[in-house]
């Protein structure tokens, strides 16, 4: 089932801003077309790992990097990269959906007209595209126009997926993409992910153990700032090789 | 200790109580056969009943367990072997209930020959039942490993069993009967023994996470090239 490398994470430390050793030496493999799921306590590391992956943490000054993580060819994490077209190639959902306050036609064609794209015809055709691979195009074809704060929360977060896939990334990273959503909403968006690994590799963090049961293939158990196990995610539920994670994933924490 | 250890635990104490009434039933059935004793046949074939409940109720509680609590890693892979393990007991308990069954028709036949043998296999199968079970408490790998190793034993005295009992109705077609029925109990013997291992081989898949059913050992996998 490995299959081709899409991120090869090598000998990582990350350190917030005042010497917070918040990432420790973690090595891990995120393969491509399949979903990779990061778990473990609060502050274990796994959101911060996660941002590392579109390097996130640059936003605020301080935050350093040690180490290397391979995409493509090339070590992000170096000064060269340039962040704009990496974000765009590794897009990320968060938490919360956070639509822009425009109509839902815009908030997709938003970042396809930052990419070049200008022809009313083929914004439209990738805004269509981008809505039918989130699910949500049934929904909202007949409203394109209208706020995207007309949207329900579990809509928004389709939305911002599409968003996020109109410029036609290669990994889309999810921060705990449900934890705001309700059940129906939640398994859409679980759907979601089955169907899009197919294109693109996803990662997600997500406090919800039975939803990284249910959709990875891969998961990494990371506490205090080191990746613990990292398997298949059928071997991590089933027969962990650690007692950290087995003390974990059966909820015996401490 | 959270509710759901104090679940785990509950479950495992019936799965125990089955084993040890299954045990009772397996000794008395032989002790009905030896000593002659319908009245202990009876009693093993009345105890099924209670066997059988219990089966239903560790299924039942494991099935509660896996929707309400999603156990996972050894959690899951406890229940999962409970499971398996009552279905083996349930079979054992009703192999017991087969041999007080055979006593009974032998019981009003004259007797053929002592019972050297079958008391011997009775021993064997039920230290192996009993050893699966504690290895399966204390999740003892070593010891179930050892209950596996045993099965042979049994087999082999099995072996012997039906070579004696084909010397006897060559010999004398009149005692074909009671040795057709002498060779069904060493068979349910042999089977008892069998769902020994069974559980012993559960007991490894409880602490490993390894299915070990249904693989060659190497030392016969390379004889076998």
């Amino acid at each position: 089932m490995a299959g081709k490398i899409e991120l090869e994470v090598k000998g990582l430390d990350f350190y917030y801003a005042g010497d917070v050793h918040a990432l420790k030496k973690i090595n891990l493999t995120v393969y491509k077309n399949a979903v990779t799921s990061l778990i473990g306590p609060s502050g274990c590391g796994k959101t911060t790992l996660l941002r590392c992956f579109n390097r996130m943490h640059d936003l605020y000054p301080g935050n350093r990097y040690q180490g290397e993580v391979i995409f493509q060819g090339d070590n992000i994490l170096s000064g060269s990269t340039d962040l704009i077209d990496l974000r765009s190639r590794v897009g990320m959902v968060f938490q919360k959906p956070t639509p822009f306050p425009m109509s839902i036609f815009d908030n997709i064609a938003y970042g396809l007209k930052l990419k070049g794209v200008r022809k009313r015809a083929d914004l439209s055709e990738r805004v269509e595209k981008a809505l039918v691979h989130s699910a949500l195009w049934d929904e909202v074809k007949d409203k394109l126009s209208a706020s995207a704060y007309a949207l329900s929360g579990g809509q928004q977060q389709r939305l911002v997926i599409a968003r996020a896939l109109a410029v036609d990334p290669e990994v889309l990273l999810f921060d705990e993409p449900t934890s705001a959503l309700d059940p129906i909403s939640t398994a859409k968006i679980e759907e979601l992910a089955a169907v899009l690994k197919k294109e693109v590799t996803i990662v997600i963090v997500t406090h919800n153990m039975q939803q990284a049961a249910r959709i990875s293939d891969w998961t990494g158990f990371l506490m205090l700032g080191e990746l613990i196990e990292f398997d298949k995610t059928d071997r991590i539920f089933t027969a962990p090789s650690e007692k950290l994670t087995e003390d974990y994933v059966t909820g015996r924490f401490g | 200790m959270t509710v759901f250890d104090d679940e785990l635990q509950q479950l495992k104490e019936k799965i125990l109580k089955m084993g040890s009434l299954v045990e009772d039933a397996l000794k008395n059935s032989i002790q009905a056969l030896v000593d002659r004793d319908n009245a202990v046949a009876s009693r093993v074939i009345d105890s099924d009943r209670v066997i059988n409940t219990l089966d239903v109720e560790i299924d039942e509680e494991s099935i509660r367990l896996i929707a309400l609590r999603q156990p996972k890693a050894g959690d899951l892979r406890f229940i999962t072997t409970a499971m398996k393990i009552t279905t083996d007991l349930e079979r054992m308990g009703d192999l017991a209930v087969n041999i007080a069954e055979r006593a009974i028709e032998l019981n009003e036949e004259p007797i053929l020959k002592p019972y050297i043998d079958i008391p011997r296999m009775r021993e064997i199968a039920q230290g192996m039942m009993r050893d699966a079970l504690d290895a399966f408490v204390r999740k003892d790998k070593r010891l179930a490993m050892d209950v596996i190793m045993r099965d042979d034993e049994v087999d082999d005295l099995k072996h012997e069993v039906l070579k004696e009992l084909a010397f006897f109705m060559a010999q004398d077609p009149t005692t074909v009967y009671r040795a057709m029925k002498i060779s069904f109990v060493a068979q349910y013997l042999e089977r008892l023994a069998d769902h020994a291992t069974n559980i012993a081989e559960m007991v490894i898949y409880l602490v490993e996470g390894k299915i070990i059913r249904h693989m060659v050992p190497p030392a016969e996998a390379a004889e076998g090239e």
